[in-house]
């Protein structure tokens, strides 16, 4: 099943001037997979952080319905940004850090290809 | 296996205060927490605390955060991170996963003399057509988005509820540079504090009294492109004909908080139902113990309130903990338990805090009826 993500090049979602929170600009970037392509994120934040930052809402497709879920909670708690992360399916995206080179993929019901009948 | 004095369960206000005082009676402590970092949702407070200068009122929630791990830091507090109870089992024994995610786990059982559980609250969901799709989140997330990760969850935000969180978020999103297109709310009076409502108000974001959502429309992606609102009648149901498209990309919904109790309920813990506090709690004393023996509980899992009762329980909880390890001297526990009580007095006060002063005196109450004193044995059901 093929993602329907707008991608990277839509937006950039980044809080970048704050009037309270100090938001340090020169993080060291690294490159991360999304459905084969490549984006980059802020070094140490959660992978669901820099989906969003480029414009990525959706993490996976439900298993009965194929019906797209996206960020809920934010802290581990709902799974519902569950994503197929290096291969390991159901990893909670808002509490994962990205790591160069890691490989991301919209996770479709309990794995990464939907199991049709 | 591992074996620690105080094995405690969040690494939130209440965790770390619980902490921080069980480590400086001389207990050997650990807090174990699911997070990246520690500080529980502390770090995405960043407005300032209302209170009385002995709670550091006009401090940042995020600087007593800082000021909370500093302080754990040079008390010896050791807190393992990334780390998840996954139970706990009669004779206090504390099964803990280790590991990210998407890396290999390890579970280690860890034998605790006593334990602490602040495992804080979850956010309630309202249920309306289309709330599933990406775009749909709790306040809180929305929060975390913002004020931790710097990243804004949509550029248009429908908020549902005017409660303090509501009001506060709704506020940190405009700071964060979001457009807050609407604020909804089904009563007919704003739920949190004026003074928030007032930024809100001057700010110039469309407010909707006795409205709810009916529905969040989805683009060709099904992430949310629109949002229908409707008035409700006294009976808080949608009257026919008023309905009101807006345009927005995200949805926030701050319908208040449940404790987080799956861990209490596993070791049977005696159970009553509060609708103050949210929901369902673990009954407990003064010590903050519950019906189980050597297991305490502090903060929002103890019914919800705010960070800085949080603290406060987590105090008392660490200093009673330490206190039944013969750690502490009989009189100065008390002395000091009684002290954090007089201040949690002074933190429950005004329309809001009475009603959850008053709350606690039932729990309290109820607690020396149906359980007197903390049993030793875990019935099991069934």
């Amino acid at each position: 099943m093929q993602t329907k993500n707008k991608g990277a090049d839509t937006m950039c979602l980044r809080v970048e001037n704050h009037v309270i929170l100090e938001v340090d600009n020169n993080v060291p970037l690294v490159q991360i997979t999304v459905d084969g392509k490549m984006i980059a994120a802020k070094e140490g934040e959660p992978i669901l952080a820099a989906l969003l930052a480029n414009g990525i809402k959706i993490n996976r497709y439900t298993l009965k319905k194929q019906e797209p879920r996206g960020l809920f909670c934010g802290i581990g708690q709902c799974t519902d940004c569950a994503m197929v992360v290096d291969g390991k399916p159901n990893v909670r995206t808002c509490i994962t850090p990205v790591r160069d080179g890691m490989v991301v993929e919209t996770q479709n019901g309990l794995h990464k290809e939907v199991e049709r009948k | 296996m591992i074996e620690k004095d105080v094995v405690i369960v969040g690494a939130g206000p209440a965790g770390l205060a619980a902490g921080i005082e069980a480590s400086k009676a001389g207990a050997n402590v650990l807090i174990i927490d699911l997070n990246i970092k520690p500080g529980g949702q502390l770090f995405k407070q960043i407005h300032k605390f209302f209170g009385s200068s002995a709670h550091r009122s006009g401090t940042r929630g995020m600087d007593i955060g800082m000021l909370l791990l500093r302080e754990a830091e040079e008390n010896g507090v050791e807190i393992w991170l990334k780390s998840t109870v996954i139970g706990l089992f009669p004779g206090n024994k504390v099964a803990v996963e280790k590991g990210l995610e998407n890396e290999a786990k390890e579970v280690v059982t860890i034998l605790a003399k006593k334990i602490i559980v602040a495992t804080g609250a979850s956010e309630n969901v309202v249920r309306f057509k289309g709330w599933t799709k990406p775009g749909v989140m709790g306040a809180g997330a929305a929060q975390t988005m913002i004020n931790v990760n710097h990243v804004k969850p949509g550029e248009k935000v429908v908020m549902l509820g005017s409660g303090n969180v509501g009001l506060i978020v709704s506020y940190q999103l405009m700071q964060a540079g979001c457009d807050v297109v609407a604020l909804v709310e089904a009563a007919p009076k704003i739920g949190g504090y004026a003074v928030h409502a007032a930024k809100i108000r001057r700010a110039g974001v469309p407010i909707y009294m006795k409205h709810t959502i009916i529905e969040a429309i989805g683009d060709e992606t099904d992430c949310v492109k629109e949002v229908v609102i409707a008035e409700v009648d006294d009976k808080f149901q949608p009257i026919s004909g008023t309905e009101k498209v807006i345009e927005a990309d995200c949805v926030a919904i701050a319908a208040g908080l449940k404790p987080t109790v799956e861990l209490t309920r596993l070791l049977n813990c005696e159970f009553t139902f509060n609708g103050v506090f949210g929901g369902f709690i673990p009954l407990h004393n003064k010590n903050m113990e519950t019906s189980v023996e050597g297991v305490y509980v502090a903060g929002d899992a103890t019914g919800v309130e705010e960070a800085n009762t949080a603290l406060e329980e987590g105090r008392i909880a660490g200093i009673a903990a330490a206190q039944s390890l013969s750690l502490i001297a009989d009189k100065e526990a008390e002395e000091k338990k009684d002290a954090i009580w007089k201040r949690l007095e002074m933190l429950r006060l005004g329309p809001f805090g009475e009603r959850r002063l008053s709350a606690k005196e039932v729990v309290l109450a109820e607690y020396l009826n149906k359980v007197g004193m903390p049993q030793a044995e875990i019935k099991l059901k069934g």
